[in-house]
């Protein structure tokens, strides 16, 4: 395909080339058919939507099927009960552990990548979103065969123990929120390793030998070449992470114990058995604007980041 | 919550069992149905159907059965709430053909179109969540009760007391993680009625539930009998058909029915307002309610059937099993859950979250 025709490499495209006069103009077209394209798509599956659900947020619930739209801010004022807010701030808790483990575990992985032999790099890259091809439910299904009281990590530290000759009860680690964080952070895991390899992959790598010929040691070139090459994907990744995590409930309904309850938790219940989906679409709204708020932070914290430099 | 049994060798019976109820039911008035396409749309819980059925049916009648599935009440509950997407014949809970009666979602039906309901047994021709079987008929019926492991467990865990009052099975149990059936089996054990809506009532059960939360494992998804398989816990809340198919797999697995009394349901065949084929889906129940035809889905899915008919068909494994046909003391002591209204259920959902946020 004609690079200068993808909307995508337009813009450089263009720049590079001046002597293809005609692809110049056609490229200079379909930027405003890709937007055109996006807007819609943003209107009719985003705004749309969340049009209806912010009526309905406004709405009373009569009887088992009507929602009479009486502009009401009671579902509003219920949702900001201290009940609900706890459960939203423990479940911001629960998203800021997440992304925070995944970008613990994603950074040396998007480093080992990003570092390696170009002829790996697919393959590599592969692997890391492999696992995201198979349905959640299915992966999560499988980490409770992995973390059951009588699954594969107790086995193996039952034999290690039997081979060592120390006494082994198994450990509890399905049911608690420990378990929700780890299933959190194994389905999330890709959004955070391909931003970090995108950051470090536009890294100018002389700069790593700079740092080395010039005397620093390697966590010293790590910490002030690599990291804050990978910052911009740190902040991509983080929220990409975050927002998703945030608002899932499935992980925390089949891997939490008595406790593990999220926000969504609740706004499923309201949609499905507690049949007030007005109330439901109040605390939907409150969560989006969670969102909405965390993304805001973004700019923010990118601009004090890069401050001093 | 309607896992099935798994299919027995004694099953085989029925296969030409359903050939002779076919040729025996040819006396249908296929005139009848000539107004309508030969399609039925029936949305149905998993495995909760015999293993030819369908076939039978489309052998018997010619009507063709697309059988789509759900997991939940409140997945078919929101799926028509908006109106019907083109099904024909579901199959809700009582509590569930009570609310839908009060939304107007149910056709009411033709019960001379059914001559079949004279096989229904008494108890359940006549019932509280539908007056005169005006909206629905009964398919399957059975008490919620307690799984549990044999050899981990101090003799037969009888009472509700071992899930709500009580540390000796601390971090070995689990409740289901539904607000109306955790807090009506509390008010079971606290010797109120099931149906409970007093807020004071509602408030001292919270205060029970979050007082034994300590010693939960967990609020289970309906997943009771893979946690007793796998040894996560020792005694769990669950339907009995779950626990049925888990003891089927493990010996050391029981159920019993507390002493306290406990929740009653009974899923109900029923005909959905703007159901696209209303002659076809009273031709369908009526298939279903023939005594062959109702033995052969019981025998398969291993629940009890209100069907006096096909229950005298049945051997002494399947209507002797004190797992699907409780005994009378245990049944007097069970009530079946009502439609409580919206204030109540937002009551009870409130307390839910509370007890879960505890």
């Amino acid at each position: 395909m004609d690079p200068d025709s993808s909307g995508l490499t337009a813009g450089a495209g263009t720049g590079r080339r001046p002597e293809r006069q005609r692809g110049r103009r056609r490229a200079g077209l379909l930027p405003g058919f890709a937007a055109l394209g996006s807007g819609l798509w943003f209107l009719l599956f985003f705004l749309a939507p969340l049009a209806f659900v912010w009526v309905f947020s406004f709405g009373r619930q009569e009887g088992l099927i009507d929602i009479e739209l009486a502009w009401t801010l009671d579902n509003y004022l219920r949702a900001l009960d201290p009940l609900y807010l706890d459960i939203l701030l423990r479940s911001i808790w629960l998203a800021g552990l997440t992304a925070a483990v995944s970008l613990a575990l994603g950074l040396p992985v998007a480093v080992g990548i990003a570092f390696a032999p170009a002829r790996w790099k697919p393959l590599l890259l592969l692997l890391v979103v492999l696992p995201f091809l198979t349905n959640l439910l299915i992966r999560t299904y499988a980490l409770i065969a992995v973390l059951r009281t009588k699954g594969y990590v107790n086995a193996v530290l039952g034999w290690a123990a039997e081979w060592l000759g120390l006494p082994f009860e198994p450990l509890p680690l399905l049911y608690n929120d420990a378990a929700v964080v780890i299933g959190l952070v194994y389905v999330h895991m890709p959004f955070m390793i391909l931003p970090l390899y995108a950051a470090l992959e536009r890294m100018d790598r002389s700069l790593v030998e700079a740092a080395l010929d010039l005397g620093a040691s390697r966590a010293r070139a790590f910490w002030t070449v690599v990291v804050p090459a990978a910052l911009p994907g740190v902040f991509a990744g983080t929220i990409l992470v975050f927002v998703p995590a945030l608002g899932s409930y499935l992980t925390s309904d089949l891997l939490g114990g008595a406790d593990s309850q999220m926000i969504a938790n609740v706004i499923e219940r309201q949609f499905k058995r507690a049949n007030d989906w007005p109330f439901g679409a109040a605390l939907s709204l409150l969560l989006i604007y969670a969102a909405f708020g965390t993304l805001a932070l973004r700019p923010a914290l990118a601009r004090r980041w890069r401050g001093p430099r | 919550m309607r896992t099935a049994f798994g299919i027995r060798p004694t099953r085989r019976r029925f296969l030409a069992g359903a050939g002779v109820a076919a040729a025996g039911l040819s006396f249908l008035p296929r005139a009848a149905l000539a107004g309508e396409e030969p399609r039925l749309n029936f949305y149905n819980w998993d495995t909760y159907i015999g293993e030819t059925t369908l076939a039978d049916f489309k052998a018997q009648s010619g009507i063709e059965v697309r059988m789509d599935l759900y997991a939940d009440n409140d997945e078919l509950f929101a799926r028509l709430r908006a109106g019907n997407p083109g099904y024909d014949v579901i199959v809700p809970t009582n509590d569930f053909v009570e609310r839908m009666i009060a939304a107007d979602m149910l056709m009411p039906l033709d019960h001379t179109a059914i001559p079949n309901m004279a096989n229904i047994e008494p108890a359940f021709r006549d019932v509280a969540f539908d007056p005169g079987r005006r909206h629905s008929i009964p398919y399957m019926w059975g008490p919620m009760g307690i799984g549990y492991r044999k050899s981990r467990c101090d003799g037969v865990p009888d009472s509700w007391r071992w899930l709500y009052d009580s540390d000796r099975y601390s971090g070995r149990c689990a409740l289901l993680s539904e607000a109306g059936t955790v807090l009506g089996a509390a008010f079971k054990y606290m010797g109120h009625p099931l149906n409970t809506i007093d807020p004071k009532l509602i408030e001292a059960a919270e205060r029970l539930i979050v007082a034994q939360k300590p010693h939960l494992r967990l609020f289970a998804p309906d997943n009771g009998q893979d946690l007793l398989l796998s040894g996560e816990v020792d005694i769990a809340m669950e339907w009995n058909g779950d626990i049925l198919q888990a003891m089927a797999e493990d010996d050391d697995i029981s159920y019993v029915v507390p002493r306290e009394g406990s929740i009653l349901w009974e899923d109900a065949l029923a005909i959905p307002q703007g159901a696209p084929h209303p002659d076809n889906a009273h031709a369908f129940l009526n298939f279903i309610l023939d005594a062959e035809v109702g033995a052969a889905i019981a025998e398969t899915i291993r629940y009890a059937t209100p069907n006096a008919a096909a229950r005298a068909l049945l051997p002494e494994s399947y209507t002797g099993n004190p797992g699907i046909f409780p005994s009378e003391e245990t049944l007097a002591a069970c009530e079946p859950a009502l439609y409580r209204g919206q204030e109540a259920a937002r009551l009870y959902e409130a307390a839910w979250t509370r007890i879960r946020a505890a």
